[in-house]
């Protein structure tokens, strides 16, 4: 078990123009579980296989606990990878699948026994220890792909999109397994999926990515409720955060002929985007109107797609609430969140007062 | 879909005849003497003669130095069928690993260069190839009979091709498995590649076997001669005025013919398996 330090780590590969990685720096703390989260092609996987030994490493350093290992062969870098398409060893039972890597490290063949033993009871893989991996299905593979992890004892795991051939359901059950085993191993991990949602469950802290760069790290909390850009809002969350164009005149917001009081001066004038999750809309009487385009059940919840303004807007509401063509809809006390809207960075936030808005003649 | 058709039959049962008759009447045929076959053609019927007449030919001392027996003849088909094929995948296996898995300069353009030899068979660099051996000094040897013909655009081409379908991350999990890049290819790659390598034995051990010309050319000592070689030797005697020994030459050719079939039938189940199935 170790840390990871990651500094000031870029990459290009050759050939490219631009870095695909640039200038990351990231603590990881011994047994913490890290997220890396982006959208397709902004550097998650690239950033792994560095951290792996798979890919050189253009500029910065590596640290695995106290050793520098940009230089250090994957072999030795005390690490274990489990890949999305489980490159397990076709010609090899599972048992030998799992015993390779401490094979080739001169691991006594009792010890090799025992710890396949012990991962394949946690693994619950004891039934399929002489199959080749041919004749299991793919959610019996991730298991074992993560058994050939488990019995290596590495210092820290790395996960590149583990679940993304899984079906949905599978893929739930294989979230929480995870979570299960890291919790109980204690080790470090450092996991790359595109999911938003499988990102939000199993980070101890997410750090979400965009175009090579770092755009936030936190607690996956921290970040639904507090997202440093527009980015990340619309990153994190199901559904996506609702941007509104919007302006602020001394102390109210301004949404087209809309006014939404702020209660106080803000510091910030002029053209804002303004952020306002769908669950933190409220049906009102008066305030923002609202027109419905159309309804997507989810069974806990009903999402609303509509207009305010000209401008796209989901609102959630319960099921059992009555559906009209318009609504008025108020902002939660404290749910709006402001952000530059040029460089989509974050602005400081209104104090939470209530933001019913007041149509203006 | 099951009914059956007595076309498609008469058309599969002609089709069976055409492969096999041609087989059936050698190896009736050899069983008869040479003066019964001068005498009446072609035989259809089994005669009383096939065990003198294939002892005969696997023992009999022949040649004019006495040195070379059927037996001695057909291990050297052998040496030759199976040096030149395993000779062929040991080599166009190595080369394709290094060409894929190996990053150096002008890879590709190697490889293009290895695919153009394609076009040059032995028989267009055949004068050449016996110079380079007789300088060697590799006239009537094994090594000289086998090595000219190993170098194989085909080989290497298949090798490239099924390596680059083999997925990355296995060699990346094989890494970090820390297995070295002898170890991988020891431990994952050839096991990988043995329908590949079944498929590449066949036609090369028939190749092999089947040579005529280069071993012609490069062994004039009587105990490096083949079975090729050997069922000419037997007509030969046609110049003098006594019968050609037919039946022997049958036999013979029976022999020659039997290795080719036996390999092919042990190994057609991975030739198949090779050629369908991918085991990724
Ligand atoms: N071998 C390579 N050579 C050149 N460019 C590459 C290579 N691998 C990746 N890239 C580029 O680097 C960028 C980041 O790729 P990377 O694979 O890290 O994305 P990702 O975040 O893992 O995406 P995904 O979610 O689709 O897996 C991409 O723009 C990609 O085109
Ligand atoms: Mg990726």
């Amino acid at each position: 078990m170790a840390s990871i330090d990651i500094s000031n780590v870029s990459k290009t590969y050759p050939g490219a123009s631009a870095p695909s990685v640039s200038d990351i720096n990231l603590s990881i703390r011994d047994g913490e579980f890290i997220v890396l989260v982006g959208p397709s092609g902004c550097g998650k996987s690239t950033l792994l296989r560095m951290v792996a030994g798979l890919e050189d490493i253009t500029g910065g350093e590596v640290h695995i606990g106290d050793r520098l290992v940009n230089r250090v062969d994957p072999a030795d870098r005390d690490i274990a990878m489990v890949f999305q398409n489980y490159a397990l060893y076709p010609h090899m039972t599972v048992r030998e699948n799992m015993a390779y890597g401490l094979k080739n490290r001169r691991t006594p063949a009792t010890e090799i026994e025992s710890r396949v033993a012990e991962a394949a009871r946690m693994l619950e893989l004891g039934p399929y220890l002489d199959r080749k991996p041919r004749a299991l299905s793919g959610g019996q593979r991730q298991r074992v792909a993560m058994g050939r992890a488990v019995v290596r004892q590495p210092a820290a795991f790395l996960f590149d999109e583990p679940l993304s051939n899984l079906d949905a359901k599978l893929r739930v059950s294989m979230r929480g397994e995870i979570r299960r085993l890291q919790k109980r191993l204690g080790t470090t991990s450092l996991y790359v999926t595109h999911d938003q949602l499988e990102a939000m469950t199993l980070a101890d802290r997410l750090v979400v990515l965009n175009a090579g760069r770092i755009e936030q790290v936190g607690a996956p909390l921290d970040i639904y409720h507090n997202p440093a850009s527009t980015f990340v809002a619309s990153f994190i969350g199901s559904p996506a955060m609702n941007l509104i164009d919007a302006e602020i005149r001394g102390s109210s917001l301004h949404i087209g002929a809309t006014e939404v009081p702020l209660g106080s001066m803000q510091a910030a004038q002029g053209p804002v985007t303004a952020g306002i999750r769908a669950e933190d809309l409220q049906v009102t009487g008066h305030g923002l109107p609202f027109r419905v385009d159309f309804v997507e059940e989810l069974g806990a919840q009903r999402l609303v797609h509509g207009h305010v303004e000209g401008q796209p807007l989901t609102l959630a509401l319960t099921p059992d609430a009555a559906l009209h063509d318009a609504f008025h809809l108020s902002i939660r006390p404290g749910a709006l969140h402001l952000f530059d809207t040029r460089s989509g960075r974050r602005l400081p936030q209104p104090e939470s007062g209530v933001f019913a808005s007041r149509v203006l003649a | 879909m099951n009914r059956v058709r007595p076309f498609d039959h008469f058309v599969l049962i002609l089709g069976t005849l055409f492969m096999v008759l041609p087989v059936a009447v050698a190896v009736m045929t050899s069983t008869h003497t040479a003066v019964e076959i001068h005498s009446h053609g072609l035989f259809l019927t089994p005669g009383g003669h096939g065990a003198e007449t294939y002892a005969t030919v696997l023992t009999r001392q022949g040649g004019f130095t006495g040195q070379v027996t059927g037996t001695r003849m057909m291990m050297n088909s052998l040496i030759l069928g199976i040096g030149f094929a395993v000779g062929k995948i040991v080599l166009s296996m190595a080369a394709a690993y290094a060409l894929v898995y190996f990053r150096f300069r002008f890879a590709s353009f190697l490889f293009w260069i290895i695919f153009t030899t394609l076009l040059l068979p032995l028989e267009v660099r055949i004068m050449p190839s016996y110079q380079v051996m007789s300088d060697l000094g590799l006239l009537n040897s094994y090594t000289g009979l086998i090595v000219p013909l190993l170098a194989s655009a085909t080989g290497t081409f298949y090798f490239r091709q099924f390596f680059k379908s083999v997925p990355d991350e296995l060699l990346e999990a094989a890494r970090i498995d820390g297995a070295g890049p002898f170890k991988f290819l020891i431990d994952v790659l050839i096991p990988l590649s043995r329908t590949m390598m079944a498929a590449i034995f066949i036609i090369m051990f028939v190749y092999g076997w089947n040579q005529y010309l280069w071993p012609m050319l490069m062994t004039t000592e009587e105990r490096f001669f083949t079975l090729m070689r050997g069922i000419k030797q037997i007509l030969q005697v046609w110049v003098g005025s006594q019968i050609p020994d037919y039946n022997e030459a049958f036999a013979l050719a029976i022999l020659a013919l039997a290795p080719p079939v036996l390999v092919v039938v042990v190994f057609q189940r991975w030739f198949i398996k090779g050629l369908t199935e991918s085991d990724k």
